[in-house]
This record gives structure tokens, sequence and C-alpha cells, in this order.
């Protein structure tokens, strides 16, 4: 792998938010004309590179992401058909083949925008084509909530708009009329003076012969006509009847089928294989030895996975067979204590604000590390050809970055590779391509057996051999002015993540010192659903929190009267104030929390309605309030906000991956627990938005502020601080209704 | 050894062991790839199928309990026309899938209840869906399931 992240590379340009500095390289005409050649005919011809239309004017726009369900092919599609003034009902939506071709400029941009996160192996070029930066970055990534806040406003609009450009012109030559007189709406080109009207079908084939603007305008908001309706999802149908292909269903003439048993320790390594009667079983192909895992290859997946739980393998703990979840959070408070770190932020006195006789809080708070668990176990089917070239079928975050990273695998050339992009069942980053093991794994396999081979992880793998959302730990302090402010706030934690700006607070706080240390740990890491924002936010919102109490003031009016210079965060505060009522009468033995978070470029503010049942934990209901900017596929939006926040929900109450003797407890969905119909919250949501604003993601912001709001309610019912995730782990019972007693 | 399976109301001859799961009988045997894997331990629902009109996980049903049973699978929820159910014309409505992975499952368990209990309650409705949806998809499939019950 490369050394820099390809996740640091979106979540940088996310931070900055800033101007783009080249025009919109995507329309490059070069690439037009290959896309043509590769996937046009004499009746389709692509107008630019991802919008091609067809003679009987249907339109098909190739969107350069990964459907994993949060509805990025219609969202995305829908914002090029707006500036294509297309007729939606003539849309195909295509998911883009893995080819470079299709390779996503605008991502390029968006890390362009912010100098300082170019990786150094790429500095020297920053000012190529952004078309020639993705290319080279092999940029066609799905994660950090970028699709339609990048590729779909730098990229589909502008392509929509310029197509529609092209479109016009071509109906100008055609009829010999000037442009202005000439009207594009509903998939055709008017021109009202003769009546004359063409559809984009039968415009097309001239049309592609221009070159498309790199800076046509683009439409104001209150013109859409698609953008802001309810659309619905294109993926939808074939997954309501069995029909839609993932990764696991990948089927290839002659292929076998691998089951694998990894290292129980990461670092460890395979000693010996006892086979026993394994080889003169059924259907069982070969066994293979692979340094830290040994597979079994059959003519049927469970008779591989059977006969793999059966072999008596022995591993070794390499290096860390005495590493516990104790250990590790021990050693990240002895490197925090010992350490002085970098800043996130260093703002005004600290020392002095922390040194004066004001009132001091301190709180050490933890979240664990988390597994994705993805509905699909990870998969992999690989075919190398008797021409020299290798087909891949995976679902993938990452299409390119997984072609790239199979490439570098297999000691092959990028173009003799194709990857097949099928759906995915669960992304979360689980499937981005900085986590490749299972993809390096299905190589060696199909190069070994000399067959296609589909190489499925059991789920027990899957949990144990994750990259996963880190352990990190947090040290916090603040002081409290003799005027009952919040003078300093400190927080010194292990270990950095992305993004950058995640451990900020969006709070007047005059002094501030948010700072990092480096403590190595063996568990693997990878992005998780919002990353960084997951653990700060749950720090940050339930310190202030604390702060609230302390400081005698109502959780929501303490957070308002710190966000005065902040429209966006009050705006989503005030709303969702409004909507839950917050002050007003409760149920008995119910009370309610709240948290914010601004996570990548969208304010979400959650209030949670909770009580204990049977001693446990119940949220009843969840109010949000959104601001992503403005909205596209408003019934789209909200299923990503419901999702986001159940998936933050179960990491809340029970998400908890714990190590010892080096390895993971957990192996299943009996033990790594997830909220079910039963515990599933009713949920409320509005969204705020703001004219002129750039448009937010929506993939992911959802996801922080459930797990603090959640905190922050039990600690209303039940008057106890809830410093450590998940919240099963605290007994809540001893404490019910003190309340009183701790405000 | 020979079994002898009915599948979507067709009788299918298999050389298998006795001992293969159901799920994976449908899903490397039979081609019936629309049932999912999720957990192998009956946690998740992923793989449920109708068995006589029961919803039954079936990543641990053995091939050999499923004999002369009524095996019908998410590829024939619909009828021969491929006209969708009410239940999945809803599913449709409400938007219900996202990454769609948990969907078969929840569609067959959904289908059961219904078929079952055609009004059930909220409580019905959480005591029959037990399957686990990573994308959170939980009020949607209520309301969806709702949306067509009689009553």
């Amino acid at each position: 792998m490369s050394k820099y992240s390809r996740r640091q590379i979106l979540l940088g340009g996310a931070a900055a938010g800033g101007a783009l500095l080249v025009g919109y390289g995507v329309l490059s005409p070069s690439r037009q004309q290959v896309a043509q050649a590769a996937h046009g005919s004499e009746d389709e011809h692509f107008v630019t590179q991802w919008i091609r239309i067809g003679a009987d004017n249907k339109i098909s726009i190739f969107v350069p992401h990964s459907e994993m369900g949060q509805g990025v092919l219609t969202s995305v599609a829908m914002m090029a058909a707006e500036e294509l003034e297309a007729d939606w009902e003539t849309i195909e939506v295509i998911q883009a083949p893995g080819e470079k071709i299709f390779a996503n400029g605008p991502l390029g941009q968006a890390f362009l925008s912010n100098g300082a996160t170019i990786p150094s192996a790429i500095k020297g070029i920053a000012n190529f084509s952004t078309f020639k930066i993705a290319e080279m970055m092999n940029l066609q990534i799905t994660g950090g909530s970028t699709a339609v806040r990048f590729t779909g406003h730098h990229g589909m609009r502008p392509a929509g708009a310029a197509a529609r450009e092209m479109l016009i012109m071509a109906a100008g030559e055609k009829w010999n009329v000037p442009l202005v007189e000439l009207e594009a709406a509903g998939s055709k080109v008017v021109h009202k003076k003769s009546g004359k009207s063409a559809t984009y079908g039968e415009l097309a084939t001239l049309a592609a012969q221009y070159t498309p603007s790199t800076t046509p305008p683009l439409k104001n908001n209150a013109d859409f006509k698609i953008i802001g309706t309810p659309v619905p999802r294109v993926d939808i149908p074939a997954k309501v009847d069995g029909t839609a292909q993932y990764g696991i269903d990948a089927k290839v003439d002659g292929m076998v089928y691998a089951a694998i048993r990894q290292a129980p320790v990461f670092g460890g390594e395979l000693v010996s294989v006892d086979k026993g009667d394994i080889a003169s079983r059924r259907g069982i192909i070969d066994v293979v030895e692979m340094g830290d895992a040994v597979a079994v290859v059959a003519d049927s997946y469970w008779r591989a996975q059977n006969a793999a739980n059966d072999l008596d393998v022995e591993f070794t703990a390499g290096d860390f067979g005495d590493v516990s979840t104790e250990s590790i959070n021990a050693q990240f408070d002895a490197d925090i204590a010992a350490n002085e770190g970098e800043a996130d932020v260093e703002k005004g006195d600290i020392a002095a604000s922390l040194g004066a006789s004001y009132t001091h809080l301190d709180a050490v708070y933890r979240v664990p590390f988390l597994a994705h668990a993805t509905m699909e176990p990870m998969n992999c089917t690989v075919a190398f050809n008797e021409d020299g070239t290798c087909d891949v079928w995976t679902g993938t975050q990452d299409v390119l970055g997984t072609r790239g990273f199979i490439a570098s695998v297999a000691e092959m050339d990028d173009d003799k590779i194709t990857v097949h992009p099928l759906m995915l069942g669960g992304g979360f980053g689980r499937r981005s391509a900085g986590s490749p093991n299972f993809l390096a794994q299905a190589v060696t396999l199909a190069k070994q057996v000399g067959k296609p081979v589909k190489l499925v992880w059991s789920r027990e793998e899957d949990m144990q051999h994750d990259y996963y959302r880190p352990a990190v730990t947090a040290h916090m302090t603040a002081a409290i002015d003799d005027h009952n402010n919040i003078d300093g706030w400190q927080n010194k934690y292990v270990r950095k993540d992305e993004p950058v700006e995640a451990s900020h607070i969006p709070y007047a706080v005059p002094n501030q010192n948010i700072r990092y240390v480096e403590s190595e740990v063996h568990v693997p890491y990878g992005p998780w659903r919002s990353v960084a924002h997951t653990q700060h936010t749950f720090f940050n919102e339930s310190f202030a929190d604390e702060l609230a109490h302390a400081t005698g003031k109502d959780p929501y009016i303490f957070r308002r009267d710190l966000l005065k210079d902040k429209p966006r965060h009050l705006a989503v505060l005030n709303k969702v104030a409004e909507m839950s009522d917050w002050g007003g009468a409760l149920e008995p033995g119910h009370a309610r929390g709240i948290a914010i978070q601004e996570s990548f470029q969208s304010l979400v503010a959650e209030v949670v309605d909770v009580s204990l049942v049977d001693g446990a934990p119940r949220v009843h209901k969840v109010w949000a309030a959104v601001d992503p900017g403005y909205v596209v596929n408003p019934d789209g939006a909200r299923a990503q906000v419901e999702s986001g926040i159940v998936y933050g929900l179960t990491a809340a109450l029970y998400g908890e991956i714990t190590i010892e003797d080096g390895q993971v407890m957990q192996e299943n969905f009996p033990d790594y627990q997830m909220i079910r119909m039963a515990d599933a919250p009713v949920i409320d949501i509005a969204f705020v938005e703001t004219p002129g604003a750039h448009p937010g993601g929506l993939g992911e912001p959802a996801t922080p502020p459930i797990a603090p709001a959640v905190a922050n309610a039990l600690f209303s019912l039940t008057g106890k601080r809830i410093r450590s995730l998940p919240i099963q782990n605290h007994d809540l019972t001893d404490s019910q209704h003190l309340a009183s007693a701790a405000d | 050894m020979a079994i002898t399976l009915k599948v979507n109301g067709e009788a299918r001859e298999l050389d298998i062991e006795p001992d293969m799961p159901l799920l994976w009988v449908l899903r490397d045997e039979l081609g019936l790839t629309g049932t999912k894997f999720g957990c192998g331990v009956a946690a998740c629902g992923a793989c449920t199928v109708h068995v006589n009109g029961q919803a039954v996980r079936t990543c641990t049903l053995p091939a050999s309990a499923a004999v002369g049973q009524e095996i019908t699978t998410i590829e024939a929820l619909s009828d021969e026309e491929k006209n969708l159910t009410a239940l999945q014309q809803a599913w449709i409505d409400h938007q219900v899938p996202q990454c769609g992975y948990c969907q078969s499952g929840m569609l067959m368990a959904a289908s059961a209840l219904l078929s079952e209990n055609p009004n059930p309650t909220d409580a019905d409705i959480d005591d029959a869906m037990t399957n686990v949806c990573r994308c959170g998809t939980y009020p949607r499939i209520r309301a969806a399931i709702r949306s067509v019950a009689v009553g």
C-alpha cells in the first residue's frame, strides 16, 4: 500500500472546504473520447465523461461511486440530470466500471483545495490537470461522505450543465438558429419561434463533437426541478426479489470455493497444520498454507468451511500474545501522562486557566475497538485467465483502488485487471481499499489453485480480522471561572485519526488546548462510519454536558449560549429543541439528552428520550435536526440519517471488541450484539437548509451525536455519568431516580 | 447421497451430504443466491426462507430436515409472472432497503408473520422480526408491514 492514506486525502479536502484550484478537470475531452471507444457505439454517444446519450433518448449516467445502500447511484445521477434538464424517466444509472476513464476528478480537486494534505508522493504534479491526478491516485472511492458534496456538486452538476450546452449548440447548428432562442427541458431542445423540437438522442451525435466547457453556468437552487424531490432509489427493486447481485453471489465458470482460518493474534504466524483426513473428504481440492493463515479449497463453500473448522492448526502469537484491552488502556494512560504530544488546537493561555483558582473538572473518557460487522462477510472472487488477464468480483468502496491493490499483489499491470463491482452488503468503511486483507488472500489462492476461486470469510473470521474503529482514550480537564463561565478546555488523547478537525469543539471557550499522543498497538485500524467523529463527539459532547450540570445550566441553554457566533449550529440546535419540546413534560421515568456535531460539512443535533426497562437503557425516540446545506433526495437523505442513528446506537449501547492474549474475544452476533426491531427507536428528522451553502455529506454525520445524547440522557435519568462505551457495561440500576441529587 | 427437496414448487434431486445446511444447498447447489449468508449460527436471519410457510433460518438447518417440506425462497415470493406481492411493493413504496443484504430474510420473516397474523401489533412485529439489519432500516420495515396489515 502507498504510505499515505486514501481516506486522509478525502478528508483533508473536507476539512479545508476551500476554493477549488482548478476548473472542472473531469470534463476533459480526452476522457470523453476514451469512454466513447470503450462504452459508446454508433447509436450511443458520450457527451461528457459520465453521460452517454442513446439515439433512442436513453441517457446513461455513469456514477463513479459504489452503491452500498446510501442511495448514491440515485442522488449523484439526480445532480447530473438536474443540470442536463433531463426528464428523469429517460435516465438510466450505471455504476461506473473500474476503469480509469471514470476516475473521479472532483475528489482529486477536493484534496487539492488543501495543500497541506497533498501526499508527498504526488506533490510535484499538483499543477497537472485534476484528471491526471485522479487517474494517478486511482480515485474512485466511496467514503468520507463525499459523493454528493464533491462528485455531485463539483462533478455531476458541471458535467450535466456542459452536456446541456453542447446539446443546445447542436440544435443551433442543425436548425441554423441563434442559441439564445433555444430552450432545453425534459430531455429535449425546443425552438419556440419555429416550433422545432429534437430529443437529446437526436442531437447526441452532433453534440458529442463539441468540447465540453470546463466552466458551464450552474442553476440556482431555486430553479431545481429534480434536486429536492423524492426520487425512488434505482437500486431498490432488485433488493426486494432476491435478484440484486452482491460480491458473495459472484458466479464464474469453473469456480471453486475457499474458506480460511487466520492467525488469531494479529501478527501471528502459521506453525503447523494437521490435515487429518481432510484431503480425502468429499470435494476437497487443496489445503493452502499462507504464512499467517490456512485455507481449504473445495467444490462447495460449506465443504471448505467445514474442513477448515476441523483442521488442527497451530499459530504463533507473534510479539503480542500478552496484550489485552486492559494493557492497552494502561499503555494509553501512561503515554498520555509521559508525552507532550502534538497540538490540534492551541488557543489563549490554557496554563493560566488551569493554574488559576477556578473550579476544575477532570475526566477520563474511553471508547473501545469496534468491528464493522457488515451483514455480508468479506469475500472476493478472482480468476486468472489464459490470456494473461485477471478478473475480480467483489463489493468494494474503491473500485480503482481495489484494482491497483490486486495488481500489486498479483504483480501485474493495472490494465490487465478488471474489477467487476458488485453490490456491497454493507460498507461502513470496511470495504475501503486500505482494508484489503481478504483481497490479497483471494489472489494468492486463485494463483495457487489455478482455477477461479471464491473466498468467503466466516462471520467469526470477519469479526476477528477487521480493521477496527480504534480504541481511544481522552484525558479531559476544564476550568470554570468565578462567574460560572467555561474558561478553559483541555483534552489530551490517544490517538489521532481523520478527519483532522474531529477533536475540535464548536464552543466559545477562550482557552483551549487539544492535543494527541501516538501510542502504537497491534490491532489494525480502519475507517469506521464517521471515523474520528465517533469518539470525539462522545468525549466532547459528554464532557460539555458535565460542564452544563457543573455550572447549573440546562444542557440545551448551555450549548446555545456558547454557540452564539455559530448560526448554523444554533439553527439545528434550536430546531431539535423545538421538535422535541425540550424542557416540556416527560413521561414518568423518562429523561432527555442532547448533543450536536458538525462532520463532513453537515450539522446534526440530536435529542433522545430514554428510560430504563428491566434495568437496561431503552432509547424510545430520537429527534434529529440536520443541515446538509441543501438536500438532494429528501427521502434518501432521511434514510441515511435514520441509518446513521441506528448504527451509532448499536455502538453506544452494545459495541465492544475486547482483546485478551492479543486476540479479539468476540466471534459472532451473539457476543457482538446489534440493535434489532424491538430496540429500534422512533426517529423524527427535520432538515434545516442553508441557502448558498456547500452540500454536506449524509452517510456519516448522524452517527456521532447519538452516543453522547444517550449517555447525557442517562445522566439526567440516573445521576450516573457514563465516561466509557458501551453503555451496557455500566450498571444503572443502583442509581435510578438519583437525578435530582445529581442536579 | 441422494436427497430430494421441494424448492419453490419443484422437486430437486441432489447428491449432497444430509447435514449440508439448507442455506448452502440453495446458494451453491441450486444457484438461488437471493437467500444470504450472514452468521452461520442462526443469529441474524439473513438466511430466512419459508418451510411449510414458517420462517426458518437455514444456515443451521440440515438438508435432511427439510426433506418432504415445502421450501419457498425469496425468488418465489412473487407469483410466477413475477408480479410483486403487496408486501414487496410496500418495501419499494417505503424505500426500505439500503444495502439490501438482509432484506430477503426480512421479507421472508415479514410475509410469514402476515400470513399467520394479518394484523400484527407493534409487539407482534417486535417478536417476529428479530433479524439483524446493519443499515438500521427497522422503522421503514415496521411501516411497510403496517401498511399491508389488514384490519
